[in-house]
């Protein structure tokens, strides 16, 4: 039972993943394709989490999961900040 | 929840499937820092497998049974995070 | 089934690295390589984890992506953000490419060789037998910390060598880009969260995956990016304190090297009771060793006043201080 909404949550998860990447790829701009790749992915990686948590017997390490993603939440927040202002630099030194 | 740590292996071969998925999702997303014009879209290679290796991770850490690997993990974010304040950070005096 | 997905897997894994591998290589935009060079270090990490090896996932992600990666960036920092290889001349670039295929093709020989080979006694069961007289639980840190220790003193004494060669070359340049607000508040968690787990991975060394080199490497990513978040402000380094951290890893090492050699008439062969013990304060003085090795070779060189040799320059420390 558990094991299938693990699945579900993971497959899910891929769903968001898939997105990203799709619009990374198809979208016009650079900003618009962080957008993309910030936030699809994170939702993607929140899922996958969701049911990696579900799945992993030790509770131990479910608290490291869940540590892990919110530090991925916030630090992929700050790249694609710094990567977006690092662009908008290039831009207007050009 | 699982004993002990044996899976079945419908819940292997879902979990294989969702993996190459995911690989196959974050070369969709290379693609984009390979051909990308500007710098910046390389640097979104960075960030992509940051996130995605993460969960990359995760998942193997279910299947191969090494809870080794949600450090792996962190360290994998955390570098990632630095990897890219470097890159876009670093750069000299005359610019 | 599942054999067949994990093949899929795996091929896609080495197709991905081998088109990374090439595409760093043969890029002539000096950024691009580098981009690439860290995304290809991140997935020899993830290829590592695969391989259920995760102490080389570790190192590889610490090491070889991130420090590696923020070291070539300090490398290249004084070309423009479009700067090009020149070209070499067809005939250097034609030696090198049959250079490489020989070594390739040898490699190759050797692991097939390796994988047909009858079977021996393995290395890992022998390790795995003397586990209980090494002090530690992890293998790979027994065979690096306790049978292999000289090896890994060597290891030390490498990287030392590397950072003397980049003092000697070069002053600390100072200069980074201007940081953004954000990155400081960022910086204000990350580097307490880098140091903690840098910590962490030192003590999880002795039953798990870690050790003194990733936890080094994790360090000196914290000093780095605190660098890089607050470049302007001007640093007054304590030098004399910086060359004793920075020898204090070969010298904690011979040290104990030189009082099991006393005691047991054996240059750093561990009295079993005290392996574990030993191996700690070995690995937490490398760490810091490393620690500070890595980080002064990305700034570049010299902080000033490291001739004189002592504290720093009066001087800067009055017109030091905060922005």
């Amino acid at each position: 039972m558990i094991d299938t909404l693990a699945i579900l949550a993971i497959f899910s998860g891929l769903f968001f993943f898939f997105s990203g990447s799709i619009g990374l790829l198809r979208l016009p701009d650079l900003f618009s394709r962080l957008h993309a790749l910030a936030k699809a992915d994170n939702v993607g990686l929140a899922l996958v989490a969701l049911g990696v948590i579900m799945l992993e017997p030790d509770p131990l390490n479910d608290i490291k999961i869940a540590v892990i993603w919110l530090l991925v939440m916030a630090a992929s927040a700050i790249s694609s900040h710094l990567v977006a202002r690092h662009a908008l630099r290039e831009i207007r030194d050009d | 929840m699982m004993s002990g740590g044996t899976l079945t292996s419908i819940l292997t071969i879902a979990l294989l499937i969702a993996l190459n998925l995911l690989l196959l999702s974050l070369l969709i997303g290379l693609f984009r820092a390979w051909l990308g014009p500007s710098v910046a879209d390389r640097f979104s290679a960075i960030l992509l497998m940051g996130t995605g290796g993460v969960a990359m991770l995760f998942i193997l850490a279910i299947l191969l049974q090494v809870s080794a690997l949600y450090d792996v993990a962190l360290v994998l974010a955390l570098l990632a995070v630095v990897g890219t304040v470097a890159l876009t950070q670093s750069e000299s005096n005359h610019d | 089934m599942i054999e067949l997905l994990w093949s899929i897997f795996d091929i896609t894994l080495v197709l991905l690295l081998l088109a990374l591998a090439w595409n760093t290589c043969s890029t002539r935009d000096v950024m691009r390589a580098v981009t690439l060079f860290i995304a290809m270090g991140l997935l020899l990490a993830i290829i590592w984890a695969r391989l259920k090896a995760p102490d080389l996932a570790l190192a590889e992600a610490v090491i070889g992506a991130g420090i590696s990666g923020a070291l070539l960036l300090s490398a290249i920092r004084d070309y423009p953000s479009t700067a090009m290889v020149s070209q070499r001349s067809t005939l250097i670039e034609g030696i090198i490419n049959i250079l490489t295929l020989a070594l390739t093709i040898l490699m190759s020989w050797a692991v097939w060789h390796g994988l047909n080979m009858s079977d021996g006694v393995r290395l890992s069961e022998q390790v795995i037998s003397q586990l209980p007289v090494s002090g530690v639980s992890n293998p790979v840190t027994a065979v690096l910390l306790n049978f292999r220790a000289y090896d890994t003193l060597l290891e030390l004494a490498v990287v030392l060598t590397a950072v003397l060669t980049v003092l000697t070359l070069n002053e600390k340049r100072a200069g980074y880009k201007v940081s953004s607000p954000l990155l400081q508040g960022m910086t204000r968690w990350l580097v307490p969260l880098l140091v903690v787990t840098s910590g962490y991975l030192l003590w999880v060394g002795a039953h798990a995956p870690g050790g003194a080199f990733q936890a080094g490497a994790m360090l000196a990513a914290a000093m780095i990016l605190l660098q890089l978040a607050y470049p302007s402000r001007r640093q007054e380094f304590n030098n004399y304190l910086l060359k004793i951290l920075l020898v204090i890893g070969i010298f904690t090492f011979v040290l104990v090297g030189l009082w099991m050699m006393s005691l047991n008439d054996d240059f750093l062969g561990f009295t079993p009771a005290w392996a574990g013990s030993l191996i700690l304060i070995i690995e937490t003085a490398a760490t810091v060793s490393i620690a500070t090795a890595l980080t002064l070779a990305y700034l570049g060189g010299r902080p000033k006043g490291w001739e004189a040799g002592n504290h720093t320059d009066s001087k800067i420390a009055e017109n030091g201080g905060a922005e």
